[in-house]
């Protein structure tokens, strides 16, 4: 089987983003969807803290110390875009106005819940950010993330054994290899990479998949 | 005649106790007002409660005030980063409390304290670790947590541009929680970059109006890139 790299699943996320969507990728993987949004549609990145229209990535020598991302990392402003101050930043994920929020995860569970925020690691610094507001805020939550662990453990699961971000919150599963829709009669499988049998995306998922309607 | 310009971050800040409650305005260093920091150091109050959404960058500004053993408490979104030294060796020695408040539900906590709101209601959290041993309530279709104001004796806060009556507007996305927090002590200090005549900032874009704001302090500041 193929498995896609990190460029691949963004540009497969990516590819799902429709015109004139507002979006929020948080920090890590879901960065690099930024880099393969389609060209010619008009997508509105959105960042916690205060933007709306987020651009690329300075040229080396005019980054802005005022200007960063939600990754703390040097950022440019669109052509219409707009800064505000944090409650609106939030009011717009809480309230129901963004449509999609990008997050990675640790795991998610077949009801939909996410944990991406902390090991629960005795020894751990919990550190949250806006991934719980953006787990129950935006309108559509999309999770990109590999499909197994480094020790070939599922990170799709029966129930989350890490703290929970949000319960019942995620949308659809992109990993590398596969694209799953969870939805309340189960995880339904919408596409798989090339190579890969269902049987065998079954196998390596470990919890109950429902078979694409068309065969991969 | 109202004149909220004060001479030196020094003489902003020489009010401050021990025991205080400070926001500290930020996200990173965007918007960190590192002067008034470095001032709150030399002042000497000890036993503080910050509020900012990290734990400090790297070695200045609420690093240092972290690494001068200066905060019994922090409450913050996100304290653990690649550069966060300072805090990280202070909460895993015991010696500095963490109140972790997800991102949204802290904005939303400060702008309630700075509106006279007593508590409210969020979806955010509701199921997870940090919500436990809250009040819940099931509005409509949905499930909430009942969160409370933060309020505070001051707030230090970096803004671009103030007159003397303490009209503030800022730069970028170093605005993030400035706004909030201006509103949400009893005392807050701006630190900015440049101070101006009453009258010459368009009043449809004062972001901050001067009631929310008790000094203004201006401090040269070095930025990589003024647009």
């Amino acid at each position: 089987m193929k498995k896609l790299d990190r460029k691949q699943m963004a540009a497969r996320v990516a590819r799902d983003i429709p015109e004139g969507a507002y979006v929020n990728l948080g920090i890590g993987l879901p960065t690099l969807v930024a880099d393969f949004l389609p060209k010619g549609r008009e997508i509105i990145l959105h960042s916690e803290n205060g933007i709306l229209g987020l651009g690329p990535k300075p040229a080396p020598g005019d980054e802005d110390e005022d200007l960063i991302n939600a990754g703390k990392e040097p950022a440019t402003l669109l052509t219409g875009g707009a800064y505000f101050h944090h409650a609106d930043a939030f009011g717009m994920i809480r309230g129901r106005h963004l449509d999609f929020a990008i997050l990675g995860a640790f795991q998610v569970s077949m009801a939909g819940d996410l944990a991406n925020w902390h090991t629960g690691g005795a020894d751990d610094i919990p550190a949250v950010g806006g991934a719980m507001d953006l787990a129950v805020g935006a309108k559509k939550v999309l999770v990109m993330m590999e499909h197994l662990t480094k020790k070939g453990e599922s990170k799709i699961v029966e129930r989350c054994t890490y703290p929970l971000t949000g319960a019942r919150c995620v949308d659809r599963i992109y990993t590398d290899l596969a694209v799953i829709d969870v939805k309340a009669d189960g995880l339904h499988v919408v596409e798989s990479v090339e190579g890969l049998s269902f049987e065998e995306l079954q196998r390596l998922t470990g919890v109950p998949l429902k078979k694409p309607l068309i065969a991969a | 005649m109202i004149n909220k310009l004060v001479a030196s971050p020094e003489a902003a800040l020489a009010d401050i106790p021990d025991g205080a409650t400070v926001m500290i305005h930020g996200f990173g260093n965007a918007g960190m007002p590192t002067a008034l920091i470095d001032a709150l150091i030399g002042q000497g109050a000890r036993d503080l409660t910050i509020v900012n959404n990290n734990a400090g960058n790297a070695d200045a500004g609420l690093a240092a005030l972290i690494g001068a053993r200066r905060v019994r408490k922090i409450l913050c979104s996100f304290p653990r980063q690649a550069d966060s030294w300072h805090f990280d060796k202070l909460y895993r020695a015991g010696e500095i409390e963490l109140e972790l408040v997800p991102q949204g539900t802290l904005a939303e906590r400060i702008r309630a304290a700075g509106a006279g709101i007593g508590a409210f209601f969020t979806p955010t959290a509701y199921g997870t670790k940090l919500a436990e041993g809250k009040e819940t309530r099931r509005i409509g279709e949905r499930d909430y947590v009942l969160e409370y104001p933060i309020h505070a004796d001051y707030a230090l806060i970096r803004a671009d541009r103030a007159d003397r009556w303490g009209n503030l507007t800022y730069r970028k996305s170093a605005r993030n929680f400035g706004p909030l927090m201006a509103m949400a002590a009893k005392t807050t200090v701006a630190q900015v970059r440049e101070t101006v005549e009453l009258g010459s900032i368009d009043p449809e874009h004062i972001v901050t109006p001067g009631i929310f704001v008790k000094r203004v302090v201006r401090v040269a500041t070095s930025l990589k890139k003024a647009a």
